[in-house]
């Protein structure tokens, strides 16, 4: 499955400079695991020591966050979009 | 007591450098709030060596939150919102009886310049972070008291305001913040939606928004609760704070104020205990520190608490470790009881505050009932907005009151045996 993974500024630096990428695979992990390949340094940015998402890193799927779902384990579809974001404050 | 003597600064005003909080990665000044190395949150760095006032200096400065300015993250002279803080510490009797404790006072930050929130504070010390970084434009994404505090602020420096807050927001928040002229971005979705739209916005256009990217030099001027509470208790700290949680922010910024003044000889003693309280229905703080585990589960926020409804709170495993490292604890509380908390601490304290700041009294009851709070507890609660903001939540919770014809008749007839 093709979807677009989006990055914020501060994780696009570790991936030559490309904000958004293309990648594909059938589950969430899948497609973090093709882009870590692909871009080395950003690839310990992405998952933690134990192989999951950082606690200060959220994944969106299309408008939902992945721990709403089954994490790296949810499944991708078609055209999905993937956004990573860092934390924020409150408001 | 710190004998140095701080001199009266007239330099240009510039932000202090950056740390991780995690890591330690150390970073040039910058509308920066991640670190690259680990994504930790940003924090200024301070020189250990600065000169520090005594308290006769600061006693003496105007009374605003900038009478701390050794302990906010500048350098130089600050240049907008000069006059928010020192609110008031309204001590409380009848409320300290109900809830048992020896005494009980309220920080009062419902009546905070200019936005009767303690957003005021964050506020400040973010628009002269944008001031000393050349940033033209803010915003910030907002549950309500914030965008109030950011549209006021930035309409008094000229500054364009770009604020994104969820679609259902209360009347008096989307009021109080359209008014002073900002670009105002209603969101379907809630605030961690909102949040999410906002993060990608500042990254694309480079904005300042103050809870994101200026996030590092926003959350300082939470300290300035900490630093009034022991101020105008005399320069002392109390025994315990109950202060309400949304992102996490406010606890661990009371947690940093209150050790910075230990550290610093201003004040001496054991810190407080620090308590949190949040509504039942948007709890992810407190069912961390309960758990007694390190991982936040986020939820969907679903409680009329609308300030505190943040479902992923950025600060949320923070606030907890200084919760159980300083003897503190939580309290979840349902809505009706925050409605309960919103009633008694106008009928018992003559101060009007909005949801928030009824979780917080709500919550120190039950807190108080657990035995979490004692008999010899001297209690601050930080009443963190005023109620006129939510008016909403009170909506059939007050007897009606009657209408009469203006004729004595009348009003005996009603009232005979209380007149």
């Amino acid at each position: 499955m093709a979807v677009t993974f989006s990055l914020p500024t501060v994780l696009a630096r570790l991936a030559d400079g490309h904000s958004t990428i293309e990648a594909d695979g059938t589950t969430l992990g899948d497609v973090v695991a093709q882009i870590a390949d692909r871009f080395p340094a950003l690839a310990p940015r992405l998952r933690d020591p134990d192989g999951g998402p950082y606690p200060f890193v959220t994944f969106y799927l299309n408008d939902e966050d992945i721990r709403f779902q089954n994490g790296f384990a949810t499944p991708v579809a078609e055209g999905d979009e993937i956004t990573v974001v860092a934390a924020i404050a409150g408001g | 007591m710190t004998t140095l003597l701080a001199p009266e600064l007239d330099r240009a005003l510039r932000a202090l450098p950056q740390s991780c909080r995690l890591c330690g990665t150390r970073y040039p000044a910058a509308a920066e709030a991640v670190c690259g190395e680990c994504l930790g949150p940003l924090e200024p760095s301070y020189d250990p060596d600065r000169p520090l006032p005594d308290t006769a200096t600061i006693s003496a400065r105007p009374e605003t939150l900038w009478r701390y300015r050794e302990w906010l993250p500048f350098e130089g002279e600050p240049a907008l919102s000069l006059d928010s803080g020192f609110t008031p510490l309204v001590e409380s009797p009848r409320l300290a009886r109900a809830l048992g404790v020896a005494r009980l006072w309220l920080k009062n930050d419902a009546v905070s310049h200019p936005s009767l929130s303690f957003k005021d504070r964050v506020v400040a010390s973010a628009l002269n972070a944008a001031r000393a970084l050349g940033i033209g434009t803010v915003g910030c994404a907002s549950t309500g008291n914030l965008a109030n505090a950011v549209a006021a602020q930035a309409a008094r420096a000229g500054l364009p305001a770009w604020i994104f807050i969820p679609h259902d927001l209360e009347l008096g928040k989307v009021v109080g913040t359209a008014v002073y002229g900002p670009r105002l971005v209603r969101v379907r979705g809630t605030y961690d939606d909102v949040n999410r739209l906002c993060a990608q916005a500042a990254d694309r256009y480079g904005w300042g928004l103050v809870n994101i990217n200026l996030r590092g030099y926003y959350g300082e001027g939470s300290k300035t609760v900490a630093f009034e509470i022991c101020e105008q208790l005399g320069w002392r700290t109390p025994t315990a704070v109950v202060a309400p949680m949304a992102g996490g922010s406010l606890v661990t910024k009371l947690d940093k104020g209150f050790a910075e003044f230990l550290s610093a000889g201003l004040v001496s003693g054991p810190g407080p205990r620090l308590f949190g309280a949040q509504a039942q229905g948007c709890a992810p703080i407190v069912r961390l520190v309960e758990s007694g585990g390190d991982r936040l589960d986020p939820v969907v926020p679903d409680t009329i608490a609308r300030s505190i409804a943040i479902g992923n709170p950025a600060d949320g495993r923070f606030a907890a470790e200084a919760i159980r490292r300083t003897g503190g604890w939580v309290a979840g509380v349902p809505d009706p009881e925050i409605v309960a908390g919103i009633r008694l601490l106008a009928e018992s304290s003559g101060i009007f505050t909005e949801t928030a700041g009824g979780a917080t009294v709500a919550g120190a009851l039950a807190l108080a009932r657990a035995g979490r709070l004692r008999p010899d507890d001297e209690v601050v609660l930080c009443i963190t907005g005023n109620g006129l903001k939510t008016v909403e939540a009170l909506q059939g919770a007050l007897p009606e009151s009657p209408v009469i014809a203006p004729r004595l008749r009348e009003l005996e007839a009603l009232y005979g045996r209380d007149l």
